[in-house]
């Protein structure tokens, strides 16, 4: 017997307009309840929607970043919803024609390889608010969020897998925040996904389908990947107890409990889902012209993962530190800015990894946020590279970047971390070093076990010397030069 | 003539919309959704082979606003109409399930 897993993703993108969908209330994490709510959200009688610009914007831009065919033409329809967090009784969506379809992502897979994704359709909706349900015997709804734009992207069942899943989630959340329209804050809630996963199984020639099973709200890149990996095996398991296959109408819904890392089930589907779509009659259509759709386009970048790719393939940088680098467009951005001035591109990638995130991290910033200047560190990577300053030494030059944003020279200078390479004056102070320790030299001209550690001690004595300034090579060659 | 619409599907567009029912109502509105479906179906009377569809009556589009902030209701006033209210929230019955089918 053999099996394959088959998921499909919805994903929904909180879009970081400064107002709502239809209204001009603003759209801000964590308010006082029921603050930012007006006639529009309440869905109080003879109120009009108005559409946010900025809100089709956003969601176009990312239909040309997944690679979506953009109709010229787009409306509006309201879906049936029940629940008190959209007062309307309804969620104005996009039913036959959305802004856009027929896209594809790449995400990455491990060893440098990618796997396209194609996107059946991404279209503009708007959130609800938000159930408590911690107070006793009743739940308290709080309507700030409701209204809020949000981008809904489904896939084709493409994916086989929950690291793939997971993959595209990570990966797409990179996009949406390199074009920076959502913030995409798993724990704020702005990004939601929802697989769906069934099973092809192949025993004794036939081929079986399990039942299609859709995990809710999930908000959490683990929670993805291991809600997919319970289903696979849930469902091979119930498949050999039951052999239930797919049938019209027998696709539930599950939730994931994040404690006991299981899939619940929720509901069998049946006719909760007729939504009865109908057009939205309070909404005008939207129609995109070409220079409209020129306009959005320019607000386009190269992409996350073809920088990642460059990265690995130009630049030889290791498939790790590429992701690193572009994981946020404001540090990828930097990055090339400083290889573009001229610095060693596994030389910057190597000070911007080590030292520019651990301080920008331990100040709770980013690179960009740190006010140094990417010439700079093009130059810093420069002196390592010759030799002028040793490796070690660029982290406190950096860290002085960071706090003086003097230029590299003048610090390098001011710290007195020119590394001392001129044989020469080395030599000196080798021919010293070996006067004042009669013993350790003999240590190591008698050869035996004592004549490495002796050796290293020398070395450690001229550093010490030198304050750390000298070039450990040099050094050595001219202790082998003069030892033997 | 358009297929009378009888009153099981009544029953269950009211149970979707949530709406309680009387046996009398049920008839009623079965007699009265029949007549619209009637009317409706008139047009298919008519050659629409080389019509557009229709996505909204009104021949414009583009309605558009800036993304501009403006002052909301407040609490106290978006609080005011509610039939029950818990401190800053609407109070309602336990939601059950509420997972979010957007």
């Amino acid at each position: 017997m053999e099996y394959k897993v088959i998921v499909g993703l919805e994903i929904h993108v909180q879009l970081c307009t400064r107002t709502k969908m239809f209204c001009g209330c603003a759209v801000e994490f964590g308010q006082e309840p029921n603050s930012r709510v007006c006639p529009v959200c309440l869905g109080m009688p003879g109120v009009l929607p108005v559409m946010n610009k900025q809100a089709f914007e956003y969601a176009v831009l990312v239909g040309l970043a997944l690679n979506c065919e953009i109709p010229g033409f787009t409306k509006w329809d309201r879906k049936s919803y029940y629940y008190p967090d959209l007062p309307k009784n309804y969620q104005i969506s996009q039913y036959d024609l959305p802004l856009s379809r027929n896209g594809f992502i790449e995400i990455p897979l491990k060893s440098g390889r990618s796997k396209r994704i194609r996107i059946i359709r991404a279209h503009l909706e708007e959130d609800a608010g938000k159930n408590l349900h911690s107070a006793g015997n009743y739940s308290q709804v709080d309507l700030n969020r409701t209204g809020t734009p949000l981008l809904e992207i489904v896939t084709e069942p493409d994916l086989n897998n929950g690291v793939e899943a997971r993959a595209l989630g990570v990966e797409l959340q990179r996009i949406v925040r390199f074009l920076g329209v959502s913030e995409g804050d798993m724990q704020k809630g702005q990004m939601r996904f929802e697989p769906n996963i069934n099973l092809v199984i192949s025993r004794d020639g036939r081929e079986y389908r399990t039942p299609i099973v859709e995990i809710k709200n999930l908000n959490s890149f683990r929670a993805l990947e291991r809600s997919i990996d319970y289903e696979e095996q849930r469902q091979l398991a119930e498949f050999l107890e039951s052999g239930k296959v797919i049938e019209m109408g027998n696709k539930t819904t599950r939730g994931w409990d994040d404690q006991r890392e299981v899939t619940v089930l929720q509901r069998e589907k049946e006719e909760a889902h007729d939504y009865r779509y109908f057009p939205e009659p309070d909404l005008v259509p939207v129609e995109l012209d070409k220079r409209w759709l020129e306009e959005i386009r320019s607000g386009l970048c190269e992409l996350p993962i073809t920088r990642q790719m460059r990265y690995v393939n130009e630049y030889k940088l290791s498939d790790y530190d590429a992701g690193v680098l572009t994981s946020e467009r404001a540090i990828s951005d930097f990055f090339d800015e400083a290889v573009k001035a001229g610095g060693d591109p596994k030389r910057v990638c190597n000070l911007l990894t080590q030292e520019g995130l651990r301080i920008a991290k331990e100040r709770g910033s980013s690179i960009a946020e740190l006010g140094i200047k990417a010439e700079n560190v093009a130059k810093l990577a420069g002196l390592v590279e010759s030799g002028t300053v040793s490796a070690s030494a660029s982290a406190p030059i950096f860290m002085q970047m960071v706090e003086t944003n003097k230029d590299t020279w003048s610090i390098v200078n001011e710290l007195n971390l020119i590394q001392k390479s001129d044989a020469g004056e080395l030599e000196a102070i080798v021919e010293q070093a070996l006067a004042d320790n009669p013993d350790a030299v003999k240590d190591v001209t008698s050869g035996g076990k004592k004549s490495k550690k002796a050796r290293g001690f020398l070395l450690g004595q001229v550093m010490q010397k030198t304050k750390g300034q000298a070039n450990p090579k040099v050094v050595s060659e001219i202790l082998t030069k003069k030892l033997g | 003539m358009a297929e009378r619409i009888d009153e099981e599907q009544v029953r269950k567009v009211a149970r979707l919309s949530r709406l309680e029912l009387t046996e009398g109502e049920v008839e009623e509105f079965t007699g009265q959704l029949s007549a619209i479906l009637e009317y409706v179906e008139k047009m298919n009377e008519l050659e629409t082979d080389r019509v557009e569809p229709l996505a909204h009556c009104l021949p414009i589009s583009n309605v558009l606003r800036e993304d501009v902030v403006k002052e909301s209701l407040g609490t106290e006033k978006t609080l005011a109409n509610a039939p029950q209210r818990d401190e800053d929230f609407f109070k309602v019955p336990k939601i059950l399930d509420d997972s979010f089918g957007a």
